[in-house]
């Protein structure tokens, strides 16, 4: 079996987490200046709902990560480039991890339980506090603008590996066309 | 001196307990609370009602002159958030320029047994009364009785969040109100 290209798993947990991400760091752009509505309330929850899940998701795609060596990148990639990919990825999970988190302690601090599809609720790590909850609220925006930055830097340099580079870094990420 | 002191006791645990003979008939407004739990998106919520106003008579021993009667100051609600305090006091929720005031008068209560009652009466909230029931545990420590609450208040039944918030997918129906309330005989 080669080992050139990324897992089937590997490359499906990218892709969904990829849609879920961006679609919460586009939601939450947008619901942040809503005026209450039951429509607010509902997107609050679904964006709570997802964020959840994106959580569950990248403790799973971490395991496989350890357990699943990925590709090697090309023998021609300096050491520069190596230790940025390295860091790059390192930042992206770290991000995927703290995001999340950040915005469950943030909606704890500001009163709000968060409660997975309204059935399963989370217990609380903080009590409400109003100016705990504005603090954190800043935490969760900076870190999503940070993450959205750094998934554009990553996007930037798999396009570079297209383009410039002309090897199969991103292809190996892609799903296979039926052949 | 001895023997004073032990006939002091004694005297002391002869008294029957007060509570007994006592009809509390002043609720210590600043040393209760009216709270309530809603659920939103199915996220249970804290609130609390800051100011009201009773009218109390409570004795055990006669329940049927007992009475309560309650003026809630609607605009005193925390609903837990500021925006949620401003949308309240809407005409779709509490319309509270037009009825500032929510009233319950009491018209049954009865001893459940242990210790715990029934309390039934009318409930007015934005024009409409309902009557409501609800159970509540009474315990006297000396001359100061506690009273421990819930009832569950359906908000469609007095109009409480009309238009879209009337779908109870987004704010459900049953509101917990959970009352705490200290009595004694002061008038």
């Amino acid at each position: 079996m080669n080992n050139d290209r990324y897992t089937t798993i590997a490359i499906f947990l990218h892709w969904l987490m990829a849609i879920l991400l961006i679609a919460l760091f586009v939601v939450g752009i947008y619901m942040s200046d809503l005026t209450l509505s039951p429509a607010k309330l509902q997107i609050y929850a679904w964006h709570k709902w997802a964020g959840v899940t994106v959580f569950l998701l990248v403790l799973i795609r971490l395991a496989w990560r350890f357990t699943h060596r990925p590709p090697a990148l090309p023998s021609k990639t300096s050491t520069i480039m190596r230790f940025a990919a390295y860091a790059g990825h390192s930042l992206l999970y770290l991000l995927m991890i703290a995001a999340p988190i950040s915005g469950w302690l943030m909606s704890s601090a500001k009163g709000f339980q968060t409660v997975y599809f309204g059935i399963l609720p989370i217990p609380d790590l903080l009590s409400k506090n109003k100016s705990l909850g504005d603090i954190l609220q800043n935490v969760h925006q900076n870190l999503n603008f940070l993450f959205i930055g750094i998934v554009i830097v990553h996007v930037g340099a798999a396009l570079k590996h297209r383009w410039l580079d002309k090897d199969n870094v991103l292809s190996r990420i892609l799903f296979r066309h039926s052949s | 001196m001895k023997q004073n002191s032990l006939a002091l006791i004694l005297g002391s645990l002869a008294i029957p307990p007060m509570a007994q003979a006592l009809e509390f008939n002043h609720i210590q407004t600043d040393n209760s609370t009216i709270a309530f739990v809603y659920k939103q998106m199915g996220v249970p919520i804290e609130g609390v009602l800051k100011k009201f106003d009773a009218q109390f008579n409570f004795d055990p021993a006669k329940l049927p002159t007992a009475k309560a009667v309650f003026a809630m100051h609607l605009t005193s609600i925390d609903a837990g958030t500021q925006e949620a305090n401003d949308e309240i006091a809407q005409k779709v929720w509490f319309d509270t320029q037009d009825f500032p005031q929510a009233k319950f008068v009491s018209s049954t209560i009865q001893a459940l047994g242990d210790n715990r009652y029934q309390v039934t009466g009318q409930l007015s909230i934005k024009g409409r009364t309902k009557d409501v029931s609800g159970n509540f545990s009474y315990s006297g420590q000396r001359n100061i009785a506690v009273f421990d609450g819930t009832f569950t208040l359906n908000r469609a039944d007095f109009a409480i969040g009309e238009g879209a918030w009337a779908n109870f997918g987004i704010v459900a129906n049953e509101i917990l109100i959970k009352f705490h309330l200290l009595a004694d005989a002061g008038k």
